[in-house]
């Protein structure tokens, strides 16, 4: 039972929640919430953004600010908001398909902008909601209904995109390290910049009955023993790598917000 | 004292805009409305505003809905293929009910069409564009004058019906200059949402007030904690599959631009009283047609003119009660007859003359006139 001061930033009223028994998001919104508490975060000054999916309906059970937008477009409305009132706390809750296919525009250009935004990104590997289509993160022959003889294309590494396209915190957990999930949740939330948490989960509905990994139970327990923290991938060669998730942190630098840049063009403007 | 200017059409919107307190713009570069978005980045963060230009058309409308979540009055503007790109996100602000203003400068279609040369093929898309039911409001300007004064207008029924309004300009009228009195800022009336007067407790954020239908609007960050979502909701702005709820919100979305139909409407009219031809055009194309009928007039031809200022809603009693004095509608549009069809709703099919033109050039006044000296 999660603590009362976590309690408080839910929306009773809408429960019961549309996800399945055992679905990783609950972890998720836990680890969100806690960091928000722990931050002492306002729910009146906290907006919660996201797009289409079933990490997507997280902002709906939060007595927050909370905007549920159209597939893959959240990172625009976050966008706007955070420039139109930079005094808020805004993140947007995302899933893979939601953040890397259809989104995937928006995603790397919130990145190269560098605007205080954290963008928690929830990778199941799959699509949920519509009921199992392969994403651009389905591992290289796991089956999805749209690839019923197993996906052959290569997929993306979100912690690799966001880097490449300029985001200036990034990392990466699994909802078996929940404690992690909520440390980088924490920093990403008081990073100045783009912020971007990759959080691996499972779809054991939709993926894991496909994939051999048809209980909860069976994914935590394949993230427990497939996880390899970054120090210690490092070191190891891209044979080994193969078929591991590296957690850590991947970035974490400090250049110019998007929003201060912007107040200061307006100063200068102003004269 | 009333300044003059003499402006493009497309900077009389964008000073419309600043004029009715705009202070964000989300936009996305494209012929013929880039000046639009060029004006207003050169403006805004001389008024402490923001103009962001997005990766695309679509993230473009999606800052400008999100600005005006938070509580800033908003605008996008965009062209033929960026109003097709945008039809997804305007159809969340119809369903979330947030205020925002939409320019499209028509130019020719289908797809990449004809960048640089005028159409009004777009004028359906503005009703129909978006998928699903929902109330339009879109207006059509024919001077530089125009422009300005409704985009004031614009932003002011936005604000009122919670809702996108649309401004449908063209590509001649957008790049044309011509001289504009811009009136001082305190003249001008300005409207702004209606803000909840409940504390943030009791604050129900799609309950509507029973006199106008319209709930109203906190912006984020203003204290007030309420859920924006594009799935059908119920009063608390959640999620429902339940029918009375679905029925409740979708009739109202209708029913709030409807019962104040007559508030929104605007319309001219020249000449009408003994006419036995009516012409009805819009936008650059109703300055042609104004020409042709005064020539016409001068000819001893018993013309006049009807020029639907909101194409939607569309003026339709106000014309029947016209048209139904005259023996002869003439409809003259650059595109293959799209408002035509409301006319022939309006009063039949049976005295409704189409003159239409699709070359991406502009009538020129004796073509309407030699076709009003045809069916007169």
């Amino acid at each position: 039972m999660p603590r009362e001061e976590v309690m408080k930033w839910l929306r009773a009223r809408f429960f019961p929640h549309i996800w399945c028994p055992g679905c990783g998001h609950g972890v998720i919104m836990h680890a969100l919430l806690r960091s928000l508490t722990a931050l002492d975060k306002k729910p009146e000054e906290t907006v919660i953004a996201s797009g289409i999916g079933c990490s997507s309906r997280m902002p709906g059970y939060i007595n927050a600010c909370t905007v549920h937008t159209t597939h893959g477009r959240s990172l625009g409305f976050a966008t706007g908001i955070k420039l139109a009132k930079p005094e808020l706390t805004v993140i947007d809750v995302m899933g893979d398909g939601d953040c890397t296919a259809i989104g995937g525009n928006h995603f790397i250009h919130a990145c190269r902008r560098n605007i205080g935004i954290t963008a928690i990104v929830m990778n199941n590997n799959i699509y949920g909601m519509t009921g199992g289509q392969a994403s651009p993160t389905t591992p290289p022959g796991a089956k999805a209904t749209t690839a019923p003889y197993g996906a052959i294309d290569p997929p993306f590494d979100i912690c690799n995109l966001a880097a490449g396209a300029g985001a200036t915190y990034v990392a990466r957990a699994t909802i078996a390290q929940p404690a992690m999930c909520e440390q980088y949740i924490k920093k990403g939330i008081q990073h100045k910049g783009f912020s971007v948490i990759e959080i691996v989960t499972h779809c054991h509905t939709q993926f894991g009955r496909k994939n051999k990994r048809s209980s909860p139970v069976d994914n935590l327990n394949f993230f427990k023993q497939a996880s390899v923290a970054k120090a210690k991938a490092d070191q190891m060669s891209p044979e080994e790598l193969v078929g591991k998730i590296i957690t850590g942190e991947f970035v974490n630098k400090d250049i110019p917000e998007y929003t201060e840049q912007y107040d200061k063009l307006i100063a200068k403007v102003r004269g | 004292m009333p300044k003059i200017a003499f402006w493009q059409g497309n900077m009389g919107i964008a000073m419309g805009a600043i004029a009715a307190g705009c202070r964000f713009f989300g936009g996305y570069p494209i012929t013929p409305s880039t000046e639009i978005a060029e004006a207003m980045a050169e403006e805004l963060p001389r008024l402490g505003g923001k103009f962001i230009q997005m990766e695309d058309e679509i993230a473009g409308i999606a800052a400008a809905i999100g600005a005006s979540i938070a509580g800033v009055k908003s605008m996008t503007a965009t062209s033929g293929p960026g109003f097709s790109l945008k039809q997804e996100n305007l159809g969340l602000a119809y369903m979330a009910e947030i205020p925002l203003v939409v320019v499209d400068v028509m130019r020719g279609g289908p797809s990449t069409g004809l960048p640089t040369k005028i159409s009004q093929q777009d004028v359906m898309q503005a009703r129909w564009g978006s998928h699903g039911d929902h109330g339009t409001i879109a207006y059509a300007p024919s001077s530089v004058q125009e422009c300005y004064e409704i985009t004031v207008e614009a932003f002011n029924m936005a604000e009122r019906f919670r809702q996108p309004v649309l401004i449908m300009n063209d590509e001649v009228l957008g790049h044309m200059r011509e001289k504009v009195i811009v009136p001082e800022d305190d003249s001008l009336v300005l409207v702004d949402r209606k803000r909840p007067t409940v504390s943030p407790d009791e604050f129900v954020p799609y309950r509507a007030d029973e006199q106008d239908d319209i709930p109203p609007m906190a912006g984020m960050g203003d204290g007030y904690r309420w859920h924006v979502t594009g799935l059908t909701h119920n009063d608390w702005g959640f999620p429902t599959n339940n029918a009375a709820e679905i029925e409740k919100k979708m009739l109202r979305l209708m029913r709030k631009i409807d019962r104040f139909r007559d508030d929104i409407v605007k319309y001219d009219t020249e000449s009408v009283k003994d006419a036995d031809v009516l012409v009805l055009s819009y936008g650059s194309v109703a300055r042609t047609a104004l020409s042709a009928v005064r020539m016409a007039r001068k000819k001893g031809i018993k013309v006049g003119h009807f020029r639907p200022v909101t194409l939607w809603p569309f003026p339709d009693k106000e014309l029947e009660a016209i048209a139904s004095r005259v023996k002869t509608i003439l409809v003259p549009e650059l595109n293959c007859g799209q408002m035509v069809l409301e006319v022939e709703r309006v009063v039949g099919k049976e005295r409704v003359v189409r003159q239409n033109l699709v070359n991406g050039e502009l009538f020129k006044p004796a073509e309407i006139l030699s076709k009003i000296e045809e069916v007169a």
